[in-house]
């Protein structure tokens, strides 16, 4: 193990790196070109002994990653935003392929307005294309997921592909302190990638991606679904795994400060602003509690429930809208807590789209409100912060008006 | 009796007399057994492997619609690092490879991949029910280029695809058509003797979208040829001196004897002025192609 | 009706299309007059099936005193197949198969 300063790519890359990917497709796109940059240079000076096609799209990018995974190779990927928006039609054929392909995420907000800064509408608009989905708090988390991914999507009993998500910015741009593994330890931890339903071998032909009629096409679709729900139970293991192997713990859902009357939830970057606030909101006597949730998809909900247990309002601040509904974390914990019969209030605070900042006041408004909402002096429901409401108003107003 | 490859079975749900297998069946017959099929979404791809079953025989692959140049990319990388070695031979229709698929296809030919991409061209989105592609003749029908009365039938000429991917100095491209079969295996004996991209168009007549009795669909790749409506050639690395016409027909047929048994041109041929519009498009194309070929043989350019 | 699934709906049975008997799609069906074929297979080549067999050559008999044809492989249809489309007919360059009308 050797401790570098790396920026949150840099990292991420790293963590390609050490996987020894066989095949890397991948096309630049702010904020996550640094990887393929890195991945370039590294093989270039010889360093990385893997197969980079550097294709004219993300689109292409993703497609040829499935070409190169379907014939049996261990393949790696990075994007962001608009690139992942492109890449939509191919994610859902990778999983419904069941190819175990691991992409970094630059988690940046979409057009238009064209933005370049974080936001997770980028990852939550690819919810439901059958890919596990994990948010990194850190640059070290980063690394580290990526291997873990490996190791479950790469499990027999999942065959899923997963990606892993970096915040613009905050983590893709920003050096830290990263534990980088040693090789043969990375080795140990996951072996080479011996497919075993897909490959391209003319000595055993098979068709890979044929049509499906109602009469089959449903089977394949419970398939992903048993495939997924045993991912949850994977996954754990190779947290575990990954603790006994690099000395640092993961889990799907990280508590913190537990307990509280309000309980905060989030992911990625911003929890750990959340936590500090939790800290220091503790000291001055509040009841607050703190869960992140580092696997989206799957979504612990029965685990969530467990660490929800106790609490009178649940408020989930998320980087993401489902407009016309509520946020996509908030519509995963309602499920959970319906589902396991948590009776607690639920409010969904939209923070940070577009690169806004999210800071402690954000979290002391959260805080606020959800008092308010638990003397029932405030309906709960979804609330926007650090928004020029009357601003936008005033503009909708004109062309009304017009 | 010395078994032969066969590189399809029967049993696959093609038109009866459709050309696309035609194609596909001598190609891959040429490749032999140690290669690996590319597929984009389209006619072929659905006809032949309805789930669970597949007339291939080969390894074969259908990612999506408009990616079998990525995908065929991305099986060609995977094979080096595996120190494996066989044919990648990607097959895509005219829509998949001239409009949705074209910028893929432009990316694996610049990137200089070891892939032969063979477009079986049947000049229309055939699966989806004959809607008009870049590909699609002058002043065809098809269901969204209909034969209106103000409006007859497509506007815009023939996309010459196989042109602009010799253009992007593509060490061999080649024309095709199953009437000649013999042109059509040495074509392909000489692409896969070539390492990078190379690119072969292969004229597909459909039955169901060009509207004639299936018994005739060599006749009309034979007569494609014959007309000059789609001229037999070939060319390396982009090179204008390389160029050559594989076929030159001892006389030039009027090109109403391809149009006449394809009811997708019956406005055209009850109209003389329409039909006199493609004969020129035809000759113009022709005249071109004939004159570089001299140019090329006589060393002249 | 037990459904055979596989994981990623990967097809691992090639050439397993040759389970559908697609000669009932038939509404015309070609007879090769083996007095007439001079085995060129042709029609072999172009069948979009494939529908059409290379088998012994004396399986059939060859045009009469002409010997070197004989040696050749016989072609013969595999009407489970053959859906009747007539290239076989259109291409033979004796006229040596007939399109009739399918009795089923
Ligand atoms: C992204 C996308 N757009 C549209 C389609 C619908 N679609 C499937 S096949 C096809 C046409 C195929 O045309 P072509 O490539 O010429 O092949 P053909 O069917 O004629 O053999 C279309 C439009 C699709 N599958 N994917
Ligand atoms: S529509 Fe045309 S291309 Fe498609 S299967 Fe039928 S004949 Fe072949
Ligand atoms: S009629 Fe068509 S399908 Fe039948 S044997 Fe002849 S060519 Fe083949
Ligand atoms: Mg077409």
């Amino acid at each position: 193990m050797v401790v570098m300063t790396l920026e949150g790519n840099e990292a991420a890359a790293w963590g390609a790196r050490l996987a020894r990917p066989d095949v890397i497709a991948a096309y630049p796109i702010t904020p996550s070109t640094h990887i393929p940059e890195r991945l370039s240079e590294w093989i270039a000076d010889g360093i990385m002994d893997s197969e980079m096609i550097l294709t004219e799209s993300e689109h292409s990018a993703l497609s040829a990653c499935v070409g190169a995974s379907a014939t049996g190779a261990r393949v790696f990927t990075a994007t962001a935003s608009q690139g992942l928006a492109l890449m939509h039609e191919i994610l859902h054929i990778a999983s419904g392929m069941r190819l175990p392909i691991v992409m970094a995420i630059g988690n940046r907000a979409l057009s238009a307005p064209i933005n370049i800064w974080c936001d997770h509408q980028d990852m939550m608009s690819q919810r439901d294309t059958g890919w596990m989905q994990f948010f990194a708090e850190s640059n070290q988390e980063a690394l580290d997921l990526i291997l873990i991914a490996y190791k479950v999507a790469e499990d027999r009993r999942v065959l899923l592909p997963a990606m892993v998500g970096l915040d613009a910015f905050t983590l893709t741009h920003t050096f830290e302190q990263v534990d980088v593994p040693e090789q043969e330890e990375v080795d140990r931890y996951l072996p080479k990638y011996r497919p075993v339903h897909a490959f391209l071998d003319p000595e055993r032909p098979i068709t890979q991606g044929p049509l499906g009629t109602p009469q089959h096409y449903m089977e394949f679709k419970y398939a992903q679904y048993e495939a997924m729900n045993r991912a949850k139970g994977v996954i754990v293991e190779a947290m575990e795994e990954f603790g006994r192997a690099f000395g640092r713990e993961y889990a799907p859902l990280v508590p913190f400060s537990p307990g509280g009357e309000i309980v905060l939830v989030t992911m990625g970057s911003m929890s750990g602003t959340a936590r500090v606030f939790v800290r220091g909101a503790r000291q001055e006597g509040e009841s607050v509690s703190h869960v992140k949730v580092v696997a989206f998809r799957p979504f612990y909900h029965s685990k969530l429930a467990e660490l929800l247990a106790g609490a009178k309002v649940v408020a989930v601040v998320e980087r993401a809208f489902s407009y016309g509904s509520v946020g996509p974390l908030a519509q995963d914990v309602a499920y959970a807590m319906h589902r396991y019969g948590i009776k607690a209030k639920l409010a969904n605070f939209i923070v940070g789209l577009g690169g806004r900042d999210v800071t402690l006041r954000d979290f002391s408004e959260v805080l606020e409100t959800s008092k308010r909402i638990l003397k029932g002096e405030e309906d709960p429901g979804v609330f926007w912060l650090n928004v020029a409401k009357e601003e936008v108003l005033k503009a909708e107003e004109v062309i009304w008006n017009a | 009796m010395p078994e032969e490859f066969e590189p399809i079975a029967p049993g696959h749900s093609a038109c009866a007399g459709c050309g696309s297998t035609q194609i596909v069946r001598w190609v891959l017959k040429e490749a032999g057994p140690n290669t690996i099929v590319v597929n984009a979404t389209g006619c072929l791809e659905v006809f032949s492997t309805t789930y669970p079953y597949t007339m291939w025989r080969v390894p074969w692959l259908h990612v999506a619609f408009e990616n079998a140049a990525a995908a065929a990319s991305g099986v060609e990388a995977a094979l080096k690092r595996m120190g494996k070695k066989a044919h990648i031979i990607a097959f895509g229709g005219d829509g998949g490879t001239a409009d949705i698929g074209f910028q893929a296809l432009s990316g694996m030919v610049e990137r200089g991949h070891d892939v032969l991409y063979v477009m079986y061209d049947n000049e229309a989105y055939m699966n989806t029910g004959i809607q008009r592609s870049s590909s699609t003749p002058l002043l065809a029908w098809t269901t969204t280029s209909p034969a209106g009365k103000v409006i007859p039938g497509k506007q815009q000429p023939k996309k010459p695809v196989a042109w602009i991917i010799a253009a992007h100095g593509a060490p061999y491209v080649a024309t095709a058509s199953i009437a000649y079969l013999t042109d059509l295996r040495k074509k392909v004996r000489t692409a896969l003797s070539i390492k990078g991209p190379k690119f072969i168009q292969a004229i597909q007549p459909c039955t169901t979208g060009w509207r004639f009795d299936p018994s005739l669909t060599v006749k009309l790749a034979r007569l494609a040829v014959e007309t000059c409506y789609f001229p037999l050639w070939e060319m390396r690395n982009g090179d204008l001196r390389t160029f050559r016409l594989t076929y030159i027909p001892k006389e030039k047929k009027p090109v109403e004897e391809f149009l006449r048994p394809q009811r997708r041109f019956r406005h055209v041929l009850q109209n003389p002025d329409l039909l006199e519009r493609i004969q020129k498009w035809v000759d113009e194309n022709w005249e071109r192609m004939l004159k570089l070929h001299e140019a090329a043989v006589n060393q002249k350019l | 009706m037990v459904k055979k699934v596989t994981v990623g709906a990967v097809v691992p049975w090639p050439g397993s299309t040759a389970e559908n008997k697609t000669g009932s799609w038939r509404t015309l069906k070609p007879v090769i007059h083996y007095e007439k074929c001079i085995r060129c297979a042709i029609c072999w080549m172009y069948c979009p099936e494939p529908a059409i067999l290379k088998v012994d050559p004396d399986k059939y008999p060859a045009p009469e005193g002409k010997p070197a044809i004989a040696k050749l492989p016989a072609v013969e249809i595999d009407y489970d197949y053959c859906k009747g489309c007539g290239i076989c007919a259109e291409e033979c360059p004796v006229n040596a198969i007939e399109m009739v009308e399918e009795v089923k």
